[in-house]
């Protein structure tokens, strides 16, 4: 190994193993992944292993408590049938819980990215252009100051319904939930990038990149966009928090999915009037919405370490 | 050598670089700083020319101008016959190739987030169509011709100590075969001991791949040993220009002569009989420089004229340039 390392003609180690083996090195990162890993197979395989309809009433089985409450109260409603319990109309929690983990995780994947793209391309942009820089910071203030539920509101009065003639119904309300996240997020992550490619752009490295002739599109690539990764991954994993959350507000509201179709947040929002009597109901899509959160933060610390030379100590 | 006149590669005429001081509420330009103030000299083929003079009179900036890293705002600059000047940057992208520059700062002037090998190809990425083993091939040859272990191609720059990092810099300003390269100070950030080791590295490249310097230093006994000729800036002008031998044995400008009874002598006996010329005051604002001479208020030698009337850069003995109206015929 060390023999093979000396000499430049061997072909070179991918440098995308230094980059896990740092990663690795992250415990919580390591977890992270686990638990988002399970999560992802738990809502993309479960329903296919558990064969159960999510939206089926069932008002005879109604209530029924999680199998684990027999062994606190022997007279507890359980049924193995129902490992999770119902909720108040019979409907299987588990199921739910799959089912609206596969809507939530989506609307917070996708509404991320776009809210990452979108915030990254007008913060180098603004940084690195100076002429761009007084009106797209000035559309971001202008944008930031627009309150987000009245426009979300106004968006769905109207787009839902040509969007739903067009894609389905649920198509045409993902569509519409996703790009209300994704461009009513974008702004902080636009600033956050523009301060450090500003500061970035000053360095004398990339005043070394000019005066060998590295055009503008390839300076951003090279030279900026990887210095600017940090904030860049900080951003993107608070972001699928919010993303996570701001849906489950908006099914809230009762501008989201229809109420047939379960998120996340949904299942907690409908359970939160009984959760005296029924706290599981509350504690596991919370549990699922924070542990995904959790998760996701520690992904993005270990990769933001892992990514930074400097700390992979090379 | 001297004696032939051979062509010059670079000539800069009356180059001017001011920085725009905007202030006030809506921004307005209400100044500039004059970095550099209309500076005129030749670099000739294969030789140094060193550019020397105190922080902030406009070494550095002169430099980048003079590769067009910035837009200046008046002059000429010609390369190699092709007037520069006034180029667009896109279409100075292909000339690049010929003109290249080594950084003050090695840390800085090196991406952290690249290895070695990236920063060392990224000229051949730009400007050539070579394939990726025929760019390792080159990047090996040329950091064993700048002095580093060709093992060490997958690291990165923070691994590497600063006479190091420096001789990467140098290894990708020579990726292109360039026959200009300014050196903005290159030893300034280096240990005295790695300072030798760079400068006789850039010596030797120069003699294996004839290339032209313009070397630009505060550091007066390293210029007297690596330059040809010597320029000294001040205040973003050049008050004298002369070959090596000359300008140390006889200055005529008084700033120079100030700037050189300022190199420390190692002999003790000697260093007690020099006289030392120190300058009183400081050095004006570039954005506010005084009417006349910009040497006017701190020269031992000053005259009225010389708050009145700015003494014109001329050719007052064979091959030494001077401005200062001491010299004037009269």
């Amino acid at each position: 190994m060390t023999d093979n390392s000396m000499d430049m003609t061997a072909k070179p180690r991918n440098q995308w193993w230094d980059v896990w083996d740092q990663f690795k090195t992250h415990k919580g990162a390591v977890f992270g992944l686990g638990f988002l890993i399970f999560i992802t197979l738990f809502c993309l395989i479960g329903p296919s292993l558990w064969n159960v309809d999510p939206g089926k009433l069932d008002i005879r089985n109604k209530d029924v408590r999680p199998i684990y409450m027999a062994i606190f109260d022997s007279g507890a409603k359980v049924s193995w049938a129902r490992p999770m319990g119902t909720d108040n109309l019979g409907r299987d929690i588990m199921a739910n819980i799959m089912q609206g983990g596969r809507i939530s995780l989506a609307v917070g994947w996708t509404a991320m990215v776009l809210a990452l793209l979108i915030g990254t391309t007008i913060g180098v942009l603004a940084g690195y252009f100076k002429r761009l820089d007084g009106i797209l910071m000035r559309f971001t203030d202008l944008v930031l100051a627009l309150p987000l539920l009245p426009l979300l509101l106004v968006m769905m009065l109207l787009f839902r319904d040509p969007l739903r003639a067009t894609f389905g119904p649920e198509q045409g309300i993902f569509i519409l939930i996703v790009t209300g996240i994704g461009i009513t997020s974008w702004m902080q992550t636009a600033r956050i990038v523009r301060g450090d490619v500003m500061a970035i752009k000053e360095r004398e490295f990339v005043l070394a990149a000019r005066s060998i002739g590295t055009p503008a599109r390839r300076m951003i690539t090279r030279h900026l966009l990887p210095n600017v990764l940090s904030p860049i991954m900080v951003s993107a994993t608070l972001g699928l928090a919010t993303a996570i959350i701001t849906e489950s507000a908006l099914s809230f509201l009762g501008l989201g999915f229809p109420s047939d179709f379960p998120t996340w947040g949904k299942i907690l929002f409908d359970s939160v009037d009984r959760m005296t009597a029924f706290p599981e109901r509350v504690i596991w899509p919370g549990l699922a919405i924070s542990l995904t959160v959790l998760a996701v933060n520690y992904i993005g610390d270990g990769l933001r370490d892992a990514l930074d030379p400097s700390i992979r100590g090379l | 050598m001297l004696d032939n006149p051979k062509k010059a590669l670079v000539s800069v005429r009356d180059v001017k670089m001011h920085f725009p001081i905007h202030s006030g509420l809506l921004r307005r330009k209400t100044g500039a700083v004059k970095a550099v103030d209309g500076i005129t000299f030749d670099v000739i083929e294969g030789e140094t020319l060193g550019l020397v003079g105190e922080s902030g009179c406009g070494k550095s900036t002169a430099g980048r101008a003079v590769l067009r890293l910035y837009d200046i705002t008046s002059g000429e600059i010609t390369m190699d016959g092709i007037e520069i000047g006034s180029t667009p940057q896109s279409q100075l992208r292909e000339m690049r190739p010929m003109m290249q520059m080594v950084f003050q700062d090695p840390q800085a002037s090196l991406n952290s987030r690249m290895t070695v090998e990236a920063i060392i190809r990224e000229p051949l990425d730009e400007h050539t169509t070579l394939t990726a083993q025929e760019k390792r091939e080159k990047v090996a040859e040329l950091m064993d011709a700048v002095g580093l272990n060709r093992a060490f191609a997958k690291r990165y720059p923070q691994a590497f100590s600063g006479g190091q990092r420096q001789r990467i810099g140098i290894a990708r300003a020579l990726a292109l075969n360039p026959k200009f390269i300014v050196c903005d100070e290159p030893i300034a950030a280096l240990d005295v001991s790695i300072q030798a080791q760079v400068v006789n590295l850039l010596e030797d490249l120069q003699e294996q791949f004839g290339l032209t310097y313009l070397f630009i230093s505060h550091d007066l006994s390293m210029v007297r040993h690596i330059a040809t000729r010597v320029a000294v800036m001040y205040l973003g002008k050049i008050v004298e220009l002369a070959d090596r031998e000359t300008l140390f044995a006889a200055p005529l400008h008084p700033y120079t002569k100030a700037l050189l009874s300022a190199v420390p002598e190692p002999d003790p006996s000697l260093a007690r009989k020099t006289e030392r010329i120190i300058l009183q005051g400081d050095v004006p604002s570039p954005s506010n420089p005084p009417k006349g001479c910009n040497f006017c208020s701190r020269c031992p030698a000053v005259m009225d004229i010389c708050r009145e009337v700015e003494p014109a850069y001329r050719e007052v003995k064979p091959r030494q340039f001077t401005a200062c109206h001491l010299f004037n015929e009269s």
